[in-house]
């Protein structure tokens, strides 16, 4: 029993990803596309040479860590939607520290990346304490604080920080994540050092969850407040400090853009959408720190591919959006996956 | 003796167990049939076979005669067979009339036919004396009378054979008599009935004949008149029951618990608990009778932690514990066996092991520096799972997927492994079996006789009168009388907790 739902649990996304490939290709064809050059096409542009590899290494960064706040929060019980807002204002701290602080590179990235963190966090905290001090569910509160940071990092930007081009002004060279070296092995892609911050964040969230009395508090409070409670453990505060985590998993999901692959920040006029990836980033991975950098890894795939299958098969990159839908909606609903994998196999016994 | 359901020889495997294994289940028309195991026994999985759930591997079934090879839920339903789940199915915005017709509804030009549905389900209701309102909401209707949904529903789908499963575990004292009147009624309709318990009371009250299993193998079928409870309980459980718990006399020492004039307000700021005096002494347990609802739960709660005390004091020994947060009590000296083990005991979700460790994780050897130590947890949650006989295939098993009985017992294990001066007990016995409720029962005399104070709170009279060495009985909020277990009866428990006076009271 044991076995067969730990294979299920690598299975569903896997049949998921095939499944959504398949049906994308169906209405490539219906919409009157070439599915199989199309792919060969979105293929060649993830694995077809080291510009493309490091393209979707540096697109993984941000959502890796948009992937881990959501899983994070919701591994303790709660749905951070707000993940967007938190990584707009990290954005915009870490690039407020690349910018007005002058220190070595040594203090000054580390200094950026915790920057963008406390922001993210502290912007995270709010519903956490609305949610722990007057029971308001976080679903609305975290959307709506999207919206005060999209409209509040823009203002800012325009009163304080503003320079030609609706954006900022570059950061420091010390605070750069950027890597010439990165860059030179991968055939001049914008692939910088994020990745690695990535990865330290994915080691961190599981040894937090999987290792720690506090995760283990946060694990005990995310499947049963009532016993929580009785046993002893604080409610309020696990809330608070769950929501604060994965703000700040979020924040730094934002320097990775400010600090990486832009070096300066944009008067946005939408949502990046990265924090909203984050929910089916983990979705897909099924909420664990692995599964997230895998999630990431299909998606940012996913995302570069695309630009040659629209350059070569001339097949929109919307499509691809279309294909990312339906994976997640087969993870979504794996029962029609389950039911699928019943029916394959009813042929040997039940 | 044509049977209407003959059950024979049925073997169920699941991989690594056998869940039934030569069972014997033959039920004569017009009986009302026991089938009696320990939680865990196999009595679902038996039922399950019999509705198609699950194909057995060995074994034949028969209804009314004819041979059922049945892997199909709605054969069950053809041939006549229907269930009265413990666990309501039950749609609370929707009518009786609305839920029983569900899945079944009758239409006249496209529309559902409510008024002819009504009136059938009146007749029903009629027939067999469920005095059930068709037009009621079921949001609006008591748990009894929703049971009498539930009946009605099997009835509707032209149900004659009906199974009940633990059908008393969630009415009070004088719904079970009412549910008693309507199973003799319906079997004097001709209806066949098989009633799944662990209540032996029930059985010997209502029940013909009972076919016992025991760890998934059939015991025998016996007649109830030619048995007796300890004869029942013997074949249950697989040795003697002492149903009388055996204990010495209680040797009070001082005080350990000491409650003055507490007051504990509801949401609404009406006193629920109102000017509650009480002293628990080391080396006694004592009981608290009463009808729920009458400030239980909030006392509890307060003492615990997890409720604000609005006027008057508690000590744990010399310890000041009013208003302190749940964790300070605990470690003040606190053991509490909540009276909701899903929803306040355990974290389902959580290994069993995890379970374990739910109040001392953060202490020594469990973890160090914030860093969980999962040798000592696994290390203790085994010692305590080989102690307290909680069966689990091992530690790392969640504990959802436990018995009762066993998660029960995992509570149990880790309150008392503390070694609290104080422990709580609150409807430590509800819906398990004989066998667990002798455990528990001797867990708490042993905590008392090494110079432990218990408190317990239960529902059951036979319970509290039994285990207590003082019994204080609770009526709104007050503890009106206190009383000798032994020169009370549960006649005059029963008049102090309906706020009745007595003149032989003894006051504390």
């Amino acid at each position: 029993m044991q076995n067969k739902n730990n294979k299920m649990k690598y299975l569903v996304p896997l049949i998921s990803v095939l499944l959504g490939l398949l049906i994308g290709g169906i209405i490539m064809l219906v919409s009157g596309y070439q599915p199989v050059e199309a792919y060969v096409a979105l293929f060649q542009g993830i694995f077809g040479g080291s510009y493309y590899a490091g393209e979707t290494i540096r697109q993984m960064s941000p959502l890796i860590l948009s992937g881990l706040a959501v899983a994070f929060a919701f591994r303790t019980g709660l749905f951070n939607i707000g993940v967007e807002g938190q990584l707009l204002v990290g954005w915009l701290a870490s690039v407020y520290v690349g910018i007005f602080v002058d220190a070595p590179a040594i203090i000054h990235i580390p200094l950026a990346i915790l920057a963008a963190g406390a922001a993210g966090a502290l912007w995270g905290s709010v519903p956490g304490i609305l949610k722990a001090r007057f029971k308001v569910h976080e679903v609305i509160t975290t959307i709506m604080m999207n919206y005060i940071a999209l409209y509040s990092t823009n203002e800012i930007i325009r009163n304080f920080m503003l320079a030609p081009g609706e954006r900022t002004e570059n950061i420091k060279e010390s605070a750069s994540l950027a890597s010439p070296f990165l860059q030179s092995i991968t055939e001049y892609s914008t692939l910088h050092y994020g990745i690695i911050v990535a990865l330290i964040a994915a080691v961190i969230m599981w040894f937090l969850l999987w290792r720690t009395t506090l995760g283990y508090e946060l694990r005990a409070v995310g499947f049963n407040q009532h016993a929580s409670q009785y046993a002893g453990i604080n409610v309020s505060k696990n809330i608070v400090l769950s929501m604060a985590i994965s703000g700040a998993f979020a924040g730094i999901a934002g320097s990775m853009e400010g600090l990486g692959t832009y070096q300066y920040m944009t008067i946005n006029a939408a949502f990046t959408g990265v924090g909203f990836d984050g929910i089916a980033v983990a979705l897909l991975g099924a909420n664990s720190a692995i599964g997230v950098v895998l999630g990431a890894a299909l998606f940012g795939g996913l995302k570069i591919g695309a630009l040659n299958m629209q350059s070569i098969a001339g097949v929109p990159t919307e499509l691809v959006g279309v294909v990312i839908a339906l994976i997640i909606f087969f993870v979504a609903c794996s029962y029609i996956v389950h039911w699928l994998m019943n029916r394959v196999n009813k042929g040997g016994k039940i | 003796m044509e049977y209407v359901i003959d059950m024979r020889n049925i073997r169920k495997e699941f991989p690594g167990i056998v869940a039934n294994d030569d069972i014997t289940l033959q039920v004569k028309k017009g009986e009302i049939h026991a089938l009696l195991g320990e939680n865990g026994a196999g009595k679902s999985t038996l039922m399950n076979v019999l509705f198609g759930l699950y194909e057995p591997e060995q074994g034949e079934i028969f209804v009314k005669g004819n041979k059922v090879v049945n892997n199909d839920p709605n054969i069950a339903n053809s041939l006549g067979i229907g269930m009265v789940h413990q666990h309501f199915m039950l749609v609370d915005k929707f009518t009786v009339t609305e839920n029983i017709i569900l899945g079944k509804e009758p239409t006249k030009g496209g529309r559902v036919d409510l008024q002819t549905a009504a009136k059938e389900v009146q007749a029903l209701s009629d027939q067999y004396g469920l005095h059930v309102d068709p037009f009621a909401k079921i949001e609006d209707i008591s748990v009894g009378m929703q049971q009498r949904v539930e009946i009605l529903k099997t009835l509707y789908r032209g149900a004659d054979i009906l199974i009940f499963d633990e059908p008393t575990a969630v009415l009070t004292p004088q719904e079970i008599i009412e549910l008693i009147q309507i199973m003799k009624k319906l079997v004097s309709e001709g209806k066949s009935i098989i009633l799944i318990t662990h209540k032996l009371k029930e059985i010997m009250e209502v029940c013909d004949r009972c076919t016992v299993i025991r760890r998934g193998r059939g015991v025998g079928t016996v007649n109830v008149s030619d048995s007796n409870p300890d004869s029942l309980a013997a074949m249950m459980v697989g040795r003697e029951v002492n149903f009388k718990v055996e204990k010495d006399d209680a040797d009070p020492k001082e005080a350990v618990l000491t409650i003055n004039d507490l007051v504990v307000l509801d949401s609404r700021k009406v006193p629920v608990v109102n000017g509650l005096n009480l002293t628990v002494h080391a080396g006694e347990i004592v009981g608290i009778a009463g009808v729920d609802g009458n400030g239980q739960s909030e006392l509890l709660e307060a003492i615990t932690g997890l409720h604000k005390v609005h006027e008057g004091s508690i000590r744990l020994r010399d310890k000041d514990i009013t208003n302190k947060t749940p964790r300070s009590v605990t470690e003040k000296g606190l053991g509490h066996i909540p009276q909701d083990r899903h929803k306040h005991g355990l974290v389902l979700d959580f290994s069993v092991g995890e379970n374990m460790v739910l109040q001392t994780y953060y202490q020594k050897p469990y973890s160090k520096s914030g860093i969980l130590n999962f040798k000592p947890i696994y290390e203790k949650a085994k010692k305590l799972i080989a102690e307290y006989d909680v069966r689990t295939p091992d530690a790392y098993t969640p504990a959802r997927a436990l018995s009762g009985g066993n998660q029960q017992k995992a509570i149990i294990a880790r309150e008392v492994d503390r070694d609290p001066d104080f422990l709580i007990a609150a409807q430590p016995t509800r819906g398990l079996d004989v066998g667990a409720i002798e455990f528990i029962h001797s867990k708490l005399i042993e905590q008392r006789d090494n110079g432990k104070a218990v408190l317990l709170v239960s529902f059951e009279l036979d319970e509290i009168i039994n285990v207590s060495d003082r019994i204080a009985v609770m009526y709104e909020g007050k503890i009106v009388a206190v009383v000798d277990p032994k020169e009370t009866s549960e006649q005059e428990l029963g008049l102090l907790m309906a706020g009745g006076k007595r003149g032989t009271v003894h006051a504390e």
